[in-house]
């Protein structure tokens, strides 16, 4: 199968490739500097949110309650104002995301035995860091809030210091801090190789057709497959290059763990770019120029990235897009190597996902290849 | 020699249009057809029918002994195809070039180096084999593709408009190197926009809106016009022009050079020569000699064209 033609082809890619150092750039680098970016920034952990605090009692007892507040490492104070106006002034400008109103009497009503009430007011053009404050600020205040009651009946006698009736201990398998990067590289590394497989083919074929070479090509013994072959087997070797590296860089500096079989994650990453390699040539037999080719690889990717469950949870989107997220093959990828870093099962856990990716590419694959016939016409 | 070309009755049509309409043809191996015609006219379609990198709507065309509908790999094998937008790597050098075009031909590593010193020799490229393609300079190009596609020493040679933009010297040149190849067997089709290279031909064939008008060697084509060209020498040409136009003898006229080239429609003799002459001087006039001139392949197809689109 591999025969003298197409090693000609491939090594005259590979000449291409090495003597256009942009592109090389683009391919090494530019997963890098998105993977640091991404890996710092998309993070959906919530910390350190700003809190301004109106405290109009003063006393011992309030004290108490913003130290709750803090210990929780939850919030952080940014700000003690002295007047609503000011508190609605730092929400507004967005300096502080939250706020909390403690009333006059307090420390009295605490110390009376009667219900305390505490205000807090949450910035919610951010939902996301909203409802986390919002639950936040709520359990914070029932934790408190059952604190006091046991201390009350203590002092009354009623009961010795006394155990909680319920607790509830919630273990967070495979990613125990939660931490966000080890839930974004994976996901990274579907995006990118889909990504730069389907553009690089898809611009390397195009480029091609607009010099016109192609037409000189089809008059040699060359055969279609070999033709595609050719252009593809570069930029396979290129994704896989690029795999490692993203792989080196998760696991070496955001301590992505490899749990399962590496080998396994590079066989199955192959098959996932088969589809994307299919993607690419399909797009470069539809693009007429290189723009055209470059905005359609973009197309095709970000309604994937936003279907494959990679920012948002598939739960929560509505049935018509759960469905069509299953003809995307970055969402099989995604299942694929999130279990083997992080959950590290084998192939046998992964079977559907397996038949999926290997439908798709087939399907893809060949559609593309029918449409790059070899004849003009 | 035995026929390495032949094509009979070759058709294709996009949607309405004819773009070839039943051209047959024949090139034997040594020989050298060239192919001309208005832009448009359908060169370009025919080969690359030939090449069967078109597919012909009827006919056939045989390469070699090879057809090109059913056997299309092994024609495609002896059959060396130069299109107008030939492209070079640019990026890649000259060797570089070469080593892929005979790879992708088949050539192995044993042979592909020797075979491509040996024509980069051939074609006068040798010190430059370490250069860019997008370093040369046109006439350079001309000879690396005529090399690439030499490589896998094909017994046809199809060449489209190959000396486009190039100046009058490398042209010569090329020239050279397809008489070489000529005497080593090759077969040579070729089309030209110039009719010096026309008239460099074995023979020549007249292709216009996809039909094949005149077939013939240069002389033969010339034979057409025998006598029936009159070449007169003076000014203004304004005047010279219409007095010729006018007269009934003269099918056209047309300006060639700072000469007024007459087309008679029938043989000229010196009864015609001094009737024009009078009408000339008479209409105020200067001439400054009028006679026959031997016709040539352009006065013949302007002939031709003027004839069809009547």
């Amino acid at each position: 199968m591999i025969n003298n033609r197409l090693l000609s082809l491939v090594r005259k890619e590979f000449i291409q490739i090495v003597r256009d150092p942009r592109t090389l750039y683009f391919t090494f680098a530019i997963p890098v500097i998105q993977l640091f970016l991404l890996g710092y920034t998309a993070t959906t952990d919530v910390r350190n949110v700003p809190l301004a605090v109106f405290d109009q009692d003063r006393g011992p007892a309030a004290r108490r309650l913003i130290d709750a507040y803090l210990a929780a490492d939850y919030f952080r104070v940014i700000r003690n104002v002295s007047s609503e106006a000011e508190l609605r002034k730092l929400i507004d400008n967005g300096e502080a995301l939250a706020g909390m109103v403690i009333p006059p009497d307090y420390g009295d009503k605490v110390a009376a035995g009667r219900t305390a009430t505490v205000a807090f007011v949450l910035d919610g053009s951010d939902p996301n860091v909203a409802s986390t404050s919002f639950a936040a600020a709520e359990l914070i205040g029932q934790a408190h809030s059952s604190k006091l009651t046991v201390e009350r009946l203590v002092r009354r006698g009623v009961l010795e210091a006394m155990q909680p009736s319920l607790e509830v201990r919630a273990q967070v398998w495979y990613n125990p801090d939660m931490v966000s990067a080890f839930f974004m590289v994976p996901a990274l590394i579907g995006m990118i190789l889909q990504l730069m497989t389907s553009m690089l083919t898809a611009t390397a074929i195009v480029r091609e057709r607009e010099r016109g070479t192609i037409e000189q090509l089809i008059v040699t013994p060359l055969r279609s497959w070999e033709l595609i072959l050719g252009k593809i087997i570069p930029y396979v070797i290129i994704a896989f290059f690029d795999t490692l590296e993203i792989l080196v860089v998760g696991t070496f500096w955001f301590d992505v763990p490899i749990r399962g079989s590496l080998t396994l994650l590079l066989a199955l990453t192959g098959l996932f770019l088969v589809g994307s390699l299919g993607i690419g040539l399909f797009i470069s037999t539809v693009a007429r120029t290189q723009q055209e080719a470059m905005m359609l690889s973009w197309f095709t990717l970000l309604p994937t990235v936003f279907l494959s469950g990679f920012f948002f949870p598939l739960a929560a989107m509505p049935p018509v897009l759960r469905v069509i997220s299953y003809v995307i093959p970055l969402r099989y990828y995604l299942i694929i190597i999130r279990s083997i870093l992080l959950k590290g099962v084998g192939a046998g856990s992964l079977t559907t996902e397996i038949v999926a990716l290997a439908i798709f590419g087939v399907v893809v694959m060949t559609a593309a290849a029918l449409r790059f016939r070899k004849r003009l016409d | 020699m035995q026929n390495l070309i032949d094509v009979q009755n070759l058709s294709r049509a996009f949607g309405k249009t004819r773009a070839v309409d039943d051209v047959s043809l024949s090139v034997s191996g040594g020989e050298i057809y060239g192919l001309v015609g208005p832009d448009g006219a359908g060169k370009t379609t025919t080969m690359r029918l030939l090449c069967g990198v078109l597919r012909a709507d009827l006919g056939q065309v045989t390469i070699a002994g090879f057809d090109v509908g059913n056997q299309p790999e092994q024609e495609r094998e002896r059959i060396g195809y130069l299109p107008q937008r030939f492209s070079l790597y640019g990026d890649l050098t000259v060797m570089e070039n070469l080593h892929f075009f005979a790879g992708v031909r088949g050539l192995g590593r044993k042979e592909w180096l020797p075979r491509a010193r040996e024509i980069l020799t051939f074609v006068g490229l040798d010190e430059f084999a370490d250069r860019r393609a997008e370093a040369l300079s046109g006439g350079m190009r001309q000879k690396l593709g005529l090399a690439a596609v030499l490589i896998h020493r094909p017994q046809v040679l199809l060449l489209d408009e190959p000396t486009g933009g190039v100046d009058p010297v490398t042209r010569q040149a090329f020239w050279q190197l397809l008489f070489r190849l000529l005497r080593e067997g090759v077969a040579v089709l070729i089309s030209t926009p110039y009719m010096d290279e026309a008239s460099r031909c074995n023979r020549l064939g007249f292709l216009n809106r996809g039909r094949l008008m005149v077939e013939g060697s240069p002389q033969r084509i010339e034979a057409r016009l025998k006598d029936r060209i009159l070449e007169v020498e003076g000014g203004p040409r304004v005047i010279l022009e219409r007095v010729a136009r006018d007269d009934p003898d003269v099918e056209a006229a047309h300006a060639f050079g700072g000469r007024l080239r007459l087309r008679l429609s029938r043989a000229g003799s010196a009864e015609i020569q001094s009737r024009l002459e009078k009408a000339m001087i008479g209409e105020g006039g200067l001439v400054g000699r009028i006679g026959p001139s031997p016709p040539t392949i352009e006065d013949v197809f302007i002939e031709l064209l003027e004839e069809s689109d009547a």
